[in-house]
């Protein structure tokens, strides 16, 4: 399968700060990647990166097989729409659907008049004066309806409700399905947003700690609870992401896949042994301290 | 083979596999495209897809070519026999477990079935 975005070894530095360091990862065509990791983890600057409205200080990024900056021909085939996006003062929603098709040529009025009504967006108040919802309704428009072979959405349901968040999923899996494209979205509702990707992406401080295919992302990690003695003893052999201690219980997040040995081990020795969720790899990579391991979790 | 809390992708075979057994979907009817069940269920095409697949290897879907996929002849038979082989992990062994950390002897266990049934009817 081919990658619709490719990047190499890409840091990106802005004074003493770095921001990427060294992030390497690939998302196949057609694929829906989920991009996670909190804030300050270098998300929204990899997919500045991607869509051409930044360079990494070194390293190599391809989108479509093309470098992004400054290309024409690969920019047009690419939707990014900020979290923090701003629009000229005076705009209301139907300038932003007026102007929209200039930047976007497979633009589709039908989906953004479907979702506009849908999200029950004001048509008679500038933009300014919406509310964070409304802001990440505009850009969920922006996104979809651009029909972009390359789909960038950074953190679409910041103060979306809960109807129009079932909405946004309803109408990028139909869209999708009649139209396939690439879509990165970042986001910190991973529970309610990991159905809908196929792979993902975990950063942390700029570091990519997870690349996967959802499904195997499952046997990347796993937890331990039970008495300190206990979950000692069986997390000697693994690599502890985090642990939590009270009162002599422990339960910790190591890396690696639950196997049946592991598994009679916990059981001889009464610890509890299940699964790390997304959310709970998510969280571990995220209170990792800087000092602890190297390790990342390929598969 | 279907565990609740599997990917999802066996969650969804789980489920088109409980509406077989249930007879929602008779043996030799049509059941939704996997591009259907991705969009009722929230959950990504590929993985819908993959879900929809287990079915087909398993014998209990086919795929009739430009037309979508169809219930197989005996798909009720083969799911329910799966589902008791299944029974016994899921349900018999931690029954088993939890009762010996209770303390609680076979002669009692059986006793409380008994009685649970007599409560039921």
């Amino acid at each position: 399968m081919t990658n619709a975005i490719d990047i190499r070894s890409a840091t990106r530095t802005f004074g003493r700060t770095t921001a990427l360091d060294g992030v390497s990862f690939a998302v196949p065509e057609g694929s829906i990647c989920g991009l996670l990791g909190r804030n300050g983890a270098g998300k929204t600057t990899i997919m500045s990166i991607i869509a051409g409205q930044d360079r990494p200080t070194s390293g190599r990024v391809e989108v479509l097989g093309h470098g992004p900056f400054e290309n024409e021909s690969v920019l047009s085939r690419i939707s990014f729409v900020r979290d923090n996006q701003r629009y000229p003062d005076n705009y209301r929603l139907g300038h932003v659907l007026r102007i929209a098709p200039e930047f976007a040529p497979n633009w589709n009025a039908d989906v953004a008049a479907e979702l506009a009504e849908g999200f029950r967006i004001p048509t008679k108040t500038d933009i300014k004066k919406f509310s964070r919802g409304q802001l990440s309704s505009v850009a969920i428009i922006l996104g979809l309806a651009s029909r972009a072979a390359v789909t960038l959405l950074d953190e679409p349901y910041l103060g979306l409700d809960v109807t129009a968040r079932a909405l946004f999923h309803d109408m990028l899996l139909r869209d999708y399905t009649a139209h396939p494209r690439t879509v990165l979205l970042s986001t910190h509702l991973i529970e309610e947003s990991e159905k809908l990707f196929d792979r993902v992406v975990v950063v942390d401080r700029g570091r990519v700690r997870v690349d996967s295919d959802v499904d195997d992302a499952r046997d990347l990690a796993f937890t331990l609870s039970g008495t300190t003695a206990a979950v000692d003893e069986l997390a000697r052999r693994h690599t502890v992401l985090r642990s939590h201690t009270v009162s002599g219980l422990k339960s910790v997040t190591v890396l690696g896949a639950m196997d049946d040995a592991v598994r009679a081990d916990a059981d001889g020795l009464g610890a509890r042994i299940a699964p790390a969720s997304l959310q709970d790899l998510v969280a571990a990579f995220g209170e990792e301290s800087s000092e602890s391991i190297e390790e990342g979790a390929r598969a | 083979m279907f565990a609740d809390k599997g990917p999802a992708f066996q969650q969804l075979a789980a489920k088109i596999a409980d509406e077989i057994v249930a007879g929602t979907y008779p043996e030799g009817t049509a059941v939704p495209s996997a591009t259907d069940f991705a969009v009722f269920h929230q959950m990504n095409p590929a993985t819908a897809s993959k879900g929809v697949n287990l079915l087909v290897e398993l014998g209990a879907l086919y795929k009739k070519r430009g037309i979508g996929m169809f219930v197989a002849d005996g798909a009720r038979d083969l799911l329910r026999s799966q589902r008791r082989e299944e029974f016994r992990k899921q349900y018999i062994e931690p029954l088993l477990r939890e009762a010996r950390v209770l303390e609680i002897d076979d002669t009692e266990l059986h006793h409380m079935i008994d009685e649970h049934e007599e409560d039921e009817t």
